[in-house]
């Protein structure tokens, strides 16, 4: 193990080269739906136990299976009404156990990313070929049954190694959502190629905040709405990117719904915000600030 | 430390579901259910009636609300037990104020030791949902089969005889099960199950070794006093604003979709306490304020959502 694994350099805040976002908005604002799988008797990774109970653990499992029976649709429906694109966080088998939900978000021209092939399969340990085998897999998954070259990658249930951000930038990622440092996105550090940290978040993630925090649901709205108004505030002096989180399986229950959709409004009808998706961003932040954000970091690494 | 081969293989990736106990299916792609009278939700108000041991064991993991400190645990036994003589007397009366029946999932151990709350569960036309023998029989993945089918045997068959219902429902305690409780409970004559919360809906669900079918029940692990009060520390407030919240959610989608069910689950040594009962009085009361409602036991909600 090492103290840290020496991925970014520290940065300040202030005075760092301004971001303007498409229509000169101040928040770029994605939305990341997290689909996924949860098996009900997987194989144990030395690490971490998938379910708190002995297999099957039946309440938990069936709890998460709400998400894809029930919850996904009310939350499209809620993001179809304020036309907001999911850019989503896939547990790449969910392509062979349900495609249903995945036509349903081609349809859309949602953008999908890696969130490893089920969230009950953890990346600790593993050696660099098998770390290299569910890359591969997904981005071939992904390919075939959307066309999309994925761009993204969020480790299966946030398990990393310390190679995982080399491999991303060798099979050409743009972004990983793993790291948590920053509100704006900015170069990773890697043996080769290039890779950006796109803000996800944390905190206002739908299960950190019903299942950590213990909110209640309008707490929740209140929440993201404040957390929006501040990140416009501070993206007048330089763009911020906000995401959502979310999991069918908490967001879509029907008692936590309106408040959602209540900040869902609230976001949208502002004039100031670019309603995107996490490739988009990406994409715009290569073509324009990449490398102007690379050589200030490296002017100012020391100072 | 390494990771087996075998952790990148998946012999279950494959259409459908994982497990051979339900099949795959989408909520919004089922045919539309209309409830008796034309209503639109089937309100399904359960309350839990439950004996902790205070010889509780600690494996495979404590059923919640189960004994906390060192043996004795006298002040554990005894608020869980409150709820028995006192909170469960509360809430029937608001019950009664709104002329709502419910279900009442319920240890055999208590059935056995209170004949008291038989008697009224009986005279109120409530239906007794078989809640294993108590909270400290656990079914759980790995037990020895022999002791699972004692369990689910000595619930059922004890529920029947004292209250001498059909007892067609079962809920395992802490909604734990093993690999083969759905075969048990089949066996025993139990029609349904509330362990499993992936639905908003009744669904099939098959019992291993072709032991034959049952239907898993849609009981809310989310609108329940002990998620809500207990494990969130939300105020009652909070709590009546929820089930508000959960009924307009799931009334504004009957239009496009057809009728739906609501369950309610109540705790009586959690809402039943002084404080709280003013609270689930006003929940009741709008809920029995709502047009197009029809408050129904598990078992009456299953035959009509059957017959559609």
């Amino acid at each position: 193990m090492k103290p840290d694994l020496d991925l970014y350099d520290y940065w300040p805040y202030e005075g760092r080269p301004k971001i303007t976002w498409p229509g000169g908005k101040k928040v770029a604002f994605w939305v990341a739906p997290n689909i996924e799988f949860y098996e009900l008797n997987p194989p144990i990774n030395p690490k971490r136990t998938p379910w708190p109970r002995p297999h099957p653990d039946v309440n938990l499992y069936s709890n998460r299976d709400y998400g894809n029976r029930v919850g996904h649709w009310r939350m499209m429906e809620v993001m179809d009404k304020y036309k907001v694109r999911g850019s989503i966080s896939l547990s790449v088998a969910l392509i062979e156990h349900h495609p249903e939900i995945i036509k349903e978000c081609v349809d859309r021209n949602w953008e999908f990313f890696s969130h490893g092939i089920y969230n009950t399969r953890y990346s600790y340990d593993m050696d660099e070929a098998q770390e290299r085998a569910i890359m591969e897999d997904s981005i071939e998954t992904v390919m075939k049954a959307t066309g999309q070259r994925i761009s993204g990658w969020l480790a299966p249930a946030l398990t990393h190694t310390e190679r995982t951000m080399d491999l991303l930038a060798e099979y050409q990622f743009l972004y990983t959502c793993d790291l948590f440092q920053d509100d704006q996105p900015q170069p990773v550090k890697v043996k080769s190629g290039r890779l950006i940290s796109m803000p996800y978040s944390l905190e206002i993630n739908d299960i950190i905040v019903y299942n950590s925090y213990n909110a209640t649901p309008r707490r929740y709205g209140q929440m993201i709405k404040d957390q929006f108004d501040l990140l416009a505030e501070e993206g007048k002096d330089s763009g911020t990117v906000m995401c959502i989180p979310l999991h069918a399986y908490a967001v879509g229950h029907p008692h936590r719904l309106a408040a959602f959709e209540e900040a869902l409004e609230y976001i949208t009808a502002r004039d100031d915000v670019w309603v995107t998706t996490a490739r988009e961003i990406a994409e715009y932040y290569y073509d324009n600030y990449f490398d102007k954000c690379a050589a200030d970091i490296a002017a100012r690494k020391g100072v | 430390m390494t990771v087996a081969k075998e952790y990148l293989e998946y012999p279950l990736r494959r259409y459908g579901m994982d497990q051979n106990f339900y099949e795959w299916s989408l909520l919004v792609n089922r045919p539309k259910v209309t409830w008796p009278n034309g209503a639109r939700i089937a309100l399904w108000i359960t309350t839990d009636l439950e004996l902790f041991p205070l010889d509780q064991p600690a494996k495979p993991f404590k059923a919640p609300g189960g004994m906390v400190t060192a043996y004795p645990d006298l002040r554990h036994f005894t608020t869980r037990d409150y709820g028995n003589r006192v909170g469960i007397q509360r809430i029937w009366r608001l019950l009664d104020k709104y002329k709502f029946k419910s279900s009442v999932a319920m240890n055999s151990k208590v059935a056995e030791r209170y004949p008291y709350l038989v008697k009224k569960i009986n005279q109120r036309g409530d239906e007794i949902i078989a809640m294993g023998v108590d909270q400290g029989k656990l079914h759980f993945g790995g037990m020895d089969d022999a002791t699972e089918i004692a369990q689910v045997t000595e619930s059922v068959n004890t529920l029947r005889k004292l209250s001498g219902q059909p007892v067609r429902g079962w809920m395992s305690p802490a909604k734990s099960e093993s690999w083969n409780t759905l075969k048990h409970v089949k066996n025993a004559g139990i029609d349904y199950v509330c362990d499993w919360v992936a639905d908003d809906m009744p669904f099939e669900i098959k019992a291993p070794d072709n032991a034959g079918k049952l239907w898993a029940m849609p009981h809310t692990s989310e609108i329940s006093d002990r998620k809500i009060i207990i494990d969130n520390k939300h105020s009652e407030d909070e709590f009546v604003e929820q089930i508000q919240d959960q009924f307009n959610g799931l009334y504004k989608e009957t239009e496009k979709y057809g009728g739906r069910i609501m369950s309610l689950s109540l705790t009586p040594y959690i809402s039943g306490l002084h404080y709280r009962v003013k609270y689930l009085d006003q929940a009741l009361g709008w809920l029995a304020s709502q047009k197009n409602v029809w408050v129904a036991t598990g078992s009456e909600i299953l035959d009509a959502f059957k017959k559609q």
